[in-house]
């Protein structure tokens, strides 16, 4: 008998250090537990991770894929720009002469000439194509002025536009803000989209994990009415399933890592071609280990929060008969 | 250090289970309740382990006020009592040991120590070895014991069982009467709802009888 004498309140006995002891053991085995239980059927469990990793993946490569058109924004300066190309009959002299009187002009910030010979070493420089050109005859390309507008308004740089393609010597007008800045318009279009579209995957993930959840509490309850009788607290209840939530949520951050990581392997040779082509040197890389790192924590942090709204809409309501 | 005054139980569905119940338990003390089927013998024990809230009255368990308990120390409660219960509450996707060692790990005992409590409390209700085997392939009254051997592991100052003999032959019974004789030996309150009025008149201990949800009569002794 002397082993089973009663202590009244057992629990106030053990030592600080015993419960935190207690309380460690009781993490590791319940948190092996939940993995346990959730390979125990893998079905269920891969389907859960593949559609978390799909509503993850998703956003991230719209996110990576704007960031790379971010690079293309930093490198305009934001000022519109007007390319005036010279007819191929203006001499040097001529082309500087027009330079200076455009710049007297009260709608014209800057000229700046940009010489057959320049445009030649420039062309060279960018694309590397230069041995091409040196077969030729000839130098191929046109003279240019490049003019930045007083104006800002697109209307008003529209009516300057108008006027310098009046003149005789011009030969072509190109003004690049036109199309940039709808291209601009197109990506602040396209940020919301994916920030919405984040939104509404991460509400997503927290709904497909927050009702597999919601199933095994219904699976468990007997389970949970026998601890709660006799003497599990709310937090001993809960933590099963909150490291049910986090496995979900980590598995299907891995999932998403994947899925990242492929798609970038796969798009990065258009990308980089695409980037060339605007002389820019951008390259889509590999996710780094840092943000492989966050990926995983937000994955898992999203799984814990589906979790803890679960069980508190779900739990309380069992309570033992 | 069980106090009930004035209690009654209303049930939602409008059935009064209990009305005015007033009795004391001193430490150590052991008792039956008896009463007919529907008397509210049950519902009683589950006041004192609030599962059920009393309508009106109060209920003093160890110096707290059972009836106003905030719903975070229930817990804490209930590892003070060591209840078992007449469906027995057993968990069926569990084996015997860790259906028993459930009390320990909730308390957060050192595995050490669960291993020895609950080696010890299967003996007792002649179970020890039947550790690994699951409730399901067990009697109703092999199950009643793993119930009582999870009741008493936690070492509670209060044990309370609703009809621990309802499944088993005369000897047995006998046998598990016994068993809570000797918990009450060594300290624990005890009290015992039962039917089984033969056995009751066998042992010459208090008795708490309901009728109808009153009481009517409690014999002292001792
Ligand atoms: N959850 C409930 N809701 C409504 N009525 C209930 C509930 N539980 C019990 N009752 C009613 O309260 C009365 C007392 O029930 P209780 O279970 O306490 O009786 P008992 O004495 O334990 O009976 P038995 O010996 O058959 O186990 C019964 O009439 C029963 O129908
Ligand atoms: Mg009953």
């Amino acid at each position: 008998m002397a082993n089973l004498t009663p202590s009244g309140a057992s629990i106030s006995r053990q030592s600080l250090a015993d419960r935190i002891a207690a309380w460690g053991r009781h993490h590791r085995f319940v948190s092996q537990d939940a993995l346990l239980r959730l390979l125990d059927t893998p079905l269920a469990a891969i389907t859960t991770w593949i559609v978390v990793a799909i509503a993850l993946a998703l956003p991230i490569i719209l996110y990576l894929l704007l960031n790379y058109a971010g690079t293309l924004r930093q490198d305009w300066d934001g000022s519109p720009r007007i390319s005036l190309y010279l007819h191929s009959g203006v001499d040097e002299r001529l082309a500087a002469d027009l330079t200076s009187r455009l710049l007297l002009r009260s709608d014209v910030a800057s000229a700046d000439l940009i010489t057959r010979q320049q445009a030649l070493l420039e062309f060279e420089q960018h694309s590397g194509f230069g041995d091409i050109l040196n077969t030729l005859p000839d130098n191929p390309l046109p003279a240019l002025i490049e003019i930045s507008p007083v104006a800002t308004d697109g209307g008003d740089i529209r009516l300057l536009v108008a006027s310098l393609q009046q003149e005789d010597w011009v030969e072509e007008v190109i003004y690049d803000a036109d199309w940039m800045l709808r291209l601009f318009t197109m990506l602040e279009l396209a940020e919301r989209l994916t920030l919405t579209i984040g939104i509404v995957l991460a509400v997503g993930v927290l709904l497909i994990i927050g009702n597999t959840i919601r199933l095994t509490i219904e699976n468990r309850r007997s389970e949970i009415e026998v601890v709660k009788l006799v003497g599990g607290t709310d937090g001993f209840v809960r933590r099963p399933f909150l490291y049910l939530g986090f496995w979900l949520g980590l598995g299907g951050a891995l999932g998403a890592w994947l899925v990242v990581q492929l798609s970038i392997g796969y798009l990065s040779g258009p990308i980089e071609r695409l980037a060339q082509s605007y002389r820019n040197d951008f390259a889509l890389r590999f996710l780094s280990i840092e943000e492989t790192c966050l990926i995983l924590i937000g994955g898992s942090f999203l799984g814990v929060v589906a979790a803890l709204l679960s069980v508190g809409q779900h739990l309380s309501r069992i309570q033992p008969q | 250090m069980l106090t009930f005054d004035q209690v009654s139980k209303r049930y939602p569905s409008g059935k009064e289970a209990l009305s005015g119940i007033s009795f004391a338990m001193q430490a150590g003390e052991f008792a039956f309740l008896t009463g007919h089927s529907g008397a509210g013998k049950s519902t009683l024990m589950k006041l004192i382990i609030a599962m059920e809230r009393p309508s009106t009255g109060q209920i003093l368990f160890n110096g707290e006020n059972v009836n106003r308990i905030a719903h975070s120390r229930v817990p804490y409660l209930r590892r003070q009592v060591g209840v078992v219960f007449q469906n027995h509450q057993l968990l069926f996707d569990r084996n015997v040991y860790a259906n028993v060692a459930l009390p320990l790990e909730i308390g957060g005992h050192r595995p050490s120590e669960i291993r020895g409590r609950v080696r010890a409390a299967l003996s007792k209700v002649g179970l020890a070895d039947r550790e690994n085997h699951f409730p399901i392939t067990l009697s109703g009254g092999e199950q009643q014991r793993v119930g009582i051997a999870r009741a008493v592991v936690n070492r509670p100052s209060l044990l309370l069982a609703d009809e621990p003999t309802g499944n088993l032959d005369p000897d047995l019974s006998r046998d598990i009467m016994d068993l809570f004789l000797q918990f009450n030996q060594v300290g624990v309150t005890v009290v015992i709802a039962t039917h089984d009025i033969a056995l009751v008149e066998q042992l010459d201990k208090r008795r708490i009888e309901l009728d109808q949800g009153r009481l009517r009569e409690s014999k002292w002794q001792t």
